[in-house]
């Protein structure tokens, strides 16, 4: 009696046990050796970050070296994070959000979830790198371009404009990744230009011609390894394989298509503060940071290759300055997620 | 006459059954939410029949490559004299230790233009022929073989006996190998998107991506769940009256060998073959890759280990604590109400992983907010995608311990409950470790749930594996390919052994 009575007690301790550890773990999981978000103190700054983890880790080391402030980050993809900020609302626990492109960012803006950013901040980053209603800044940019094989796609063949890509001479011959929200952000650029009528037909041209990838490191792989002539990508990817030996891009070349084209379209990676937050001047802070010349210098500097924007930072050798790319000229609030979405839809890429 | 069962079991049965549907709920109040207007809007465009297209296709010529490779398999080991039968049988399992969507990123790394319907087969099919495989063979080892002998003694010839009264005899194991098969067909993300193959569970993950749990994503998982409930009815209108035997029954005596003669070398081609395309291909993949990981790329797999390990030992526990009391209604107090209850657990678990996953994003974002992405979830998701494992192993351990232990213990004077803890549990032990293994090793492996509702910061392998697969890091996701395919073992090994009629 007495021994079934101690394994009995044994093994519910035990589980109970293993269920506390068990709880206790995953809830204090953070990254590296951080506090994870429900064991966060108040003092941690929660950031959710739709940004490369490689770069915004560092910008974080950076930061707490420099002020003393915790920083917690929630990573994931700029759609499920902005779409999660919008469903969690009031109740987020989120202070800043970082995201690769401005969709997602105009997104939560529209929602209403944003706080002003500090005019100390915004006055760091050129007006064109920032939307207009100053309730988002940028931190970073990243440019549309054409990643072709010169074996299969000679110079003069090249494509004068993103929207010559809908005719049907580049049936097979270019891909793309429509799923991913790089790819939303282009092509809610062409919306923005050419209108819902010119783009609806672009993306109907899209889903005759264009082989779909994952990702856009999987278009790229796929254009060097001659699946396919070209792909529409962004330009980090490529000087990224490039700087690391070429593996995935080394019988690549860039085309940049320029003249204002929206194939030259420059996304805006934001930042911005939620109004829910409870740490707003810290999120102020950060942002300050993330603009300044510390910042923008680890990302002008760093593995990331995309384009500092603010404090005066000059891209990383070999990239053409973002000057000299001749994007259009559009203010990042005014994408457009939702109609994207549907447009892509109803046209059968998503 | 089996005695009634108490109130308080009945109550713990339909509580937990509750909680299980969840998922059927979350669809039914999907449809009703979105309303039929917008859901025809959303539904009745040629990206969806292209879907449904491809969906069908890869279940109508899925299923039944899976059902050769499965029978011949079994039936070359366990019924001809070919040499090196035991290895092979061994073999033939071999593919279930491999995850899909590792056999995938393996073949696709070995082809790159892997894609399509036909890459789709092709991984699938060699993946999941086992799972006819296995109760195909434990089917052959329990049947009587008196109807072969009269058959060959009236003249039949071997390949007439085959066709004409061995498969005929298999049909129960062909029809659940083979619902199972296009279960998994149909609930299969990562293998069919790493290899570009678009189903309704991968449209649903890239909607998720994009839209959240919009209406976008919620009426592809009400279409998805539709396809289930029509494969588990034709299953169940095929299989008729007869029910699954839970408790193998052993033959009188061994059946005679078939003599393969001049076969037998093509049968040995056979068998490797399959093996090889199925086994050596993914692997040998894997290890190439992981020959060139740097040791920087190992950074996160101890921690990956860790939360992986936690969370698999805690839907284990769930996953048992939820089974037990059913699999004791189901053996101990038979009846209508015990079908019924057995039922709805089963449909729940029927349903692709990534409809559990939608569910309860949305359910505890609306009614639970404190448990949105947490380790609760994932553990719920997990106890309820893996249920059927623990259950139908419960069940089978529960039908083995007799209840007259129980009741002499009762007549001896020890009170009802102290009886049943003293003298049923203590036997039940070998088959809850079995079940808690074989839904902790399930859990480990999964991927589709997982992506959707895994807590900040937590990577399980699975995760790892593919976050690093999708950036076409092959090498960085070598040694997560191995650590889950070393995970697996095990399973396959306690499955493999269930089979050959020992006690788990």
């Amino acid at each position: 009696m007495r021994k079934f009575v101690t394994v009995t007690v044994t093994a519910t301790a035990t589980l109970a046990a293993a269920s506390l550890l068990l709880s206790g773990c995953i809830s204090s999981s953070g990254t590296g050796d951080e506090t994870g978000v429900q064991g966060a103190s108040t003092e941690a700054l929660v950031v959710y970050n739709a940004q490369h983890e490689k770069l915004t880790e560092e910008w974080v080391k950076e930061f707490t070296a420099q002020t003393g402030i915790d920083v917690v980050l929630r990573n994931g993809g700029d759609s499920e994070l902005s779409n999660q900020l919008v469903a969690e609302g009031d109740a987020s626990r989120a202070d800043v959000f970082l995201t690769e492109n401005s969709l997602a960012m105009s997104l939560v803006e529209k929602a209403g979830l944003l706080s002003p950013v500090d005019p100390a901040t915004l006055a760091l980053v050129p007006t064109q790198y920032r939307p207009a209603s100053g309730m988002w800044t940028g931190i970073a940019a990243r440019s549309t371009v054409f990643v072709y094989n010169p074996d299969l796609l000679a110079e003069s063949e090249l494509p004068t404009s993103i929207l010559d890509l809908q005719d049907p001479r580049w049936k097979s011959n270019w891909g793309g990744a429509p799923a991913g929200a790089d790819f939303q952000a282009i092509v809610s650029a062409i919306l923005e230009t050419q209108g819902t009528e010119a783009t609806t037909a672009w993306l109907t041209g899209m889903k005759n011609n264009a082989t779909i990838y994952r990702n856009n490191i999987a278009t790229m792989k796929a254009v060097n390894a001659g699946e396919v002539a070209g792909g529409i990508i962004y330009h980090y990817y490529w000087f990224r394989d490039s700087a690391s030996g070429g593996e995935n891009s080394g019988n690549t070349k860039l085309h940049y298509f320029g003249e204002q084209d929206p194939g030259a379209f420059v996304s805006i990676s934001g930042g911005g503060v939620l109004k829910s937050s409870d740490n707003s001047d810290k999120a102020q802070q950060f942002l300050a940071f993330l603009a300044g010349v510390s910042g923008q210098t680890i990302l002008g500097e760093g593995y990331s290759f995309e384009y500092p924007v603010g404090g005066d930072v000059p891209a990383k050798d070999p990239l053409p300055s973002l000057d000299s790319l001749n994007a259009p000229i559009i203010d990042p609030s005014t994408l457009n997620a939702p109609e994207i979405l549907d447009l892509m839809t109803q046209v059968g890429l998503l | 006459m089996t005695p009634p069962p108490s109130r308080a079991l009945l109550i713990i049965v339909v509580v937990l059954a509750i909680g299980m549907l969840v998922p059927v709920g979350y669809v039914i109040e999907a449809t009703a939410r979105i309303g039929i207007d917008e859901l025809a809007t959303l539904l009745l465009r040629p990206r969806v029949g292209e879907l449904l297209g491809n969906t069908a296709l890869i279940l109508v010529l899925g299923v039944p490559i899976t059902v050769v490779l499965g029978v011949g398999s079994a039936w070359v080991v366990e019924r001809t004299d070919l040499p090196g039968r035991r290895f092979f049988a061994v073999l033939s399992v071999a593919p279930l230790a491999i995850p899909a969507f590792v056999s995938s990123y393996g073949w696709a790394s070995v082809i790159p233009s892997i894609q399509g319907l036909g890459g789709g087969l092709l991984v699938a099919t060699l993946a999941y022929y086992p799972l006819v495989y296995l109760p195909a063979l434990a089917t052959l080892r329990g049947l009587n073989p008196s109807l072969e002998e009269s058959a060959r003694s009236l003249g039949l010839k071997e390949g007439a006996i085959l066709f004409r009264v061995v498969i005929p005899q298999l049909r129960l194991a062909i029809l659940g190998g083979g619902l199972i098969v296009a279960l998994h067909l149909l609930a299969e993300y990562g293998a069919f998107a790493f290899i570009r193959f678009d189903t309704f569970t991968t449209a649903i993950v890239v909607a998720y991506q994009s839209t959240f749990a919009g209406p976008s994503a919620a009426s592809l998982g009400i279409v998805l769940a539709l396809l289930s409930v029509i494969v588990l009815g034709v299953e169940a209108t095929a299989r008729g009256r007869a029910r699954y035997a839970y408790v193998g029954s052993s033959s009188a005596r061994p059946a005679q060998l078939v003599t393969l003669g001049k076969f037998t070398p093509l049968a040995i081609l056979a068998l490797v073959a399959v093996a090889t395309l199925a086994t050596v291909v993914p692997m040998a993949s894997v290890i190439r890759w992981s020959l060139a990981t740097k040791p920087e790329m190992l950074d996160g797999l101890w921690r990956a280990l860790i939360d992986t390990s936690l969370l698999s030992l805690g839907g284990a526990i769930g996953a048992i604590v939820v089974a037990l009391p059913v699999a004791w209604l189901a053996t101990r107090h038979p009846s209508r109400l015990s079908r019924v209850l057995e039922g709805g657990y089963s449909i729940a678990s029927s349903l692709p992983a990534i409809i559990v996953a939608l569910a309860l994003v949305t359910v505890t974002l609306n009614v639970a907010p404190g448990l949105y992405q947490t380790a609760a979830t994932v553990t719920a998701a997990y106890v309820i995608i893996f249920l059927p494992r623990a259950l139908v192993t419960l069940r089978a351990g529960l039908a083995q311990v007799p209840e007259s232990l129980e009741e002499a213990a009762r007549a001896l004077g020890t009170p009802p409950l102290l009886a049943r803890m003293r003298v049923t549990t203590p036997l039940l032990f070998p088959a809850i470790a079995a079940a808690g293994a074989l839904v902790a090793l399930g859990a480990a492996n999964e991927l589709t749930a997982t992506l959707l509702l895994a807590p900040t910061g937590t990577r399980t392998l699975a995760t790892q594996f593919w976050s690093a697969a999708s950036s076409i890091d092959y090498p960085g996701a070598a040694p997560y390919a191995i650590s889950l395919v070393l995970l697996s073992v095990p399973a396959v090994a306690l499955l493999f052994a269930q089979t050959r009629g020992k006690k788990p």
